[in-house]
């Protein structure tokens, strides 16, 4: 059956507390850990973008993958934060990892759901028997405006998986969309930084889209909660999975694995892809795994994935997710957050 | 600073560190050439250089050339690769003062400079610590 065949993830080293953000703009830190449930998020070196961090993560979804590049018929990359606004960040990865150039390449874009969908397109294809391999990653370098909710956590970081038919050690079981037109989160052409809907990005759009593609991939699939031993939701902070897990009967011991958030902040494209890799670091053969996603305007991608044997002789094969976030990272101030992020330019 | 078509040709060498190696006399070419230096044959293989190895000597950058002038100061360094090749690049994510002879490194993908603020962007390899 199809599924992942390898998969891995990328984090930059750097890191910013929410204190020493809220310090520079008067805001009081406590409240915001509390109610984001954020105490850190990770911050891109200046030379590390969409394309970087897609390569690296790839480079380490085909370490687990073990196979010939040349054979990936399907490079996706998703992110709302592409280098160029006209350029495939896609041909330079798929480049890089020396797919090309029988290749088909496609860049995604649909807020913090673009990932997803590089996956279920990548799936897809595997499924229909067009291509032997496709490779799908979510990446972002999110940013948020100074001194705005979102700069909390805006973060940064990749997750890439490799699908195929044989070796597979995550089977795609089931897939389900739900999609409407919800402008809760948005940014314009030429705009540095989006605009959301404040409290609308709640109820209306994050909640009933994870709510409506969870409930729909288990009444297609027959499954109940109990069923699933880990899931994945997005993770714009960290509050919101664990409430939209209760509303849909799931419990922290599903969710802790794969949540991320509090340490590495929201990675848009990345979030949910990257607590997939965390998770499948820690699964056992014949878990079922559930992941939403959510990508404002809006909608939501899910996937029942069930753990093979074959998890056991790939895990180790490249670094492990909460490796790559708890180890050798490196706290920045303000200024050089600002330096780094391009908030503030040198005159000149 | 290179131009586009000169950095689009070193792609397999900047992305994908791709090197030629003698059939002869298995001297490793990177970037390749068309004879080897060692024994004058023309037939190489492409092969993938080792993607870590250990410091062999570093300096700091403080006055770069142009393209590189908004990253200064930083470090470059030659690195003998585990596959004994040597290879110049950045150092990055790496304190001054963490850099030492000997040091473990390995190669990540990078963003090595953009042509200001619309021109197009280079990619290509350079050091992190281990
Ligand atoms: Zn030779």
């Amino acid at each position: 059956m199809e599924g992942i065949i390898g998969y891995g993830a990328s984090i930059p080293r750097n890191r910013i507390k929410v204190e020493e953000i809220a310090k520079v703009w008067g805001a009081d830190a406590p409240s915001y850990r509390k109610g984001l449930l954020v105490e850190e998020k990770s911050v891109p070196s200046p030379d590390q973008d969409t394309i970087s961090m897609s390569v690296e993560a790839s480079k380490n979804a085909l370490k687990r993958a073990r196979i010939n590049p040349r054979e990936i018929g399907a490079v996706y990359v998703g992110s709302e934060s592409h280098p160029y606004a006209v350029k495939p960040s896609g041909t330079v990865l798929a480049e890089a990892i020396g797919a090309t150039p029988d290749v088909h390449t496609a860049d995604f874009e649909f807020a913090c759901k673009a990932g997803t969908e590089g996956m279920f397109v990548a799936l897809s294809l595997v499924k229909a028997g067009e291509i032997k391999y496709g490779l799908a990653v979510g990446a972002d370098t999110s940013q948020g405006a100074p001194g705005d909710a979102l700069e909390y956590t805006a973060a940064a970081g990749a997750a890439a998986f490799i699908f195929g038919r044989e070796n597979v050690i995550a089977e795609a079981l089931y897939t389900y969309s739900y999609t409407t037109d919800t402008p809760d989160f948005w940014r314009r052409e030429y705009q540095y930084y989006p605009q959301h809907g404040g409290r609308f990005t709640g109820d209306p759009a994050y909640f009933k889209h994870i709510v409506g593609a969870g409930k729909g991939i288990m009444e297609k699939s027959g499954l109940k909660p109990a069923d699933f031993t880990y899931v994945i939701f997005h993770q714009p902070n960290g509050k919101f999975p664990f409430r939209v897990g209760e509303m849909l009967g799931f419990g922290k011991k599903q969710i802790e694995p794969g949540w991320l958030v509090n340490k590495l902040g929201n990675t848009y494209s990345g979030s949910s892809p990257l607590g997939l890799t965390a998770t499948l670091d820690i699964s056992k053969p014949g878990d079922l795994i559930l992941i939403v996603s959510y990508g404002s305007g809006a909608g939501s991608d899910a996937f029942v994935f069930r753990v093979t044997e074959g998890i056991e002789k790939v895990r180790d094969l490249a670094p492990k997710t909460r490796e790559l976030l708890d180890k050798n990272c490196c706290y920045v101030d303000y200024g050089t957050y600002a330096k780094f992020r391009q908030k503030i330019r040198k005159a000149g | 600073m290179p131009t586009p078509s000169r950095y689009w040709r070193e792609i397999p060498q900047r992305y994908r560190l791709e090197a030629g190696k003698c059939r002869n006399c298995g001297f490793v070419a990177f970037p390749p050439r068309a004879i080897c230096p060692a024994c004058k044959a023309r037939e190489f293989e492409t092969i993938t250089l080792a993607d870590a190895g250990k410091i062999l000597t570093y300096t700091i950058i403080r006055v770069p050339p142009q393209p590189f002038v908004d990253q200064a100061p930083y470090a470059m360094g030659i690195v003998e690769l585990d596959d004994g090749v040597r290879l110049t690049g950045q150092i990055v994510d790496c304190d001054f003062e963490e850099l030492k002879i000997g040091r473990r490194v390995k190669i990540e993908f990078r963003k090595i400079f953009q042509e200001g603020e619309s021109g197009v962007i280079y990619y290509g390899y350079k050091f992190v610590p281990e």
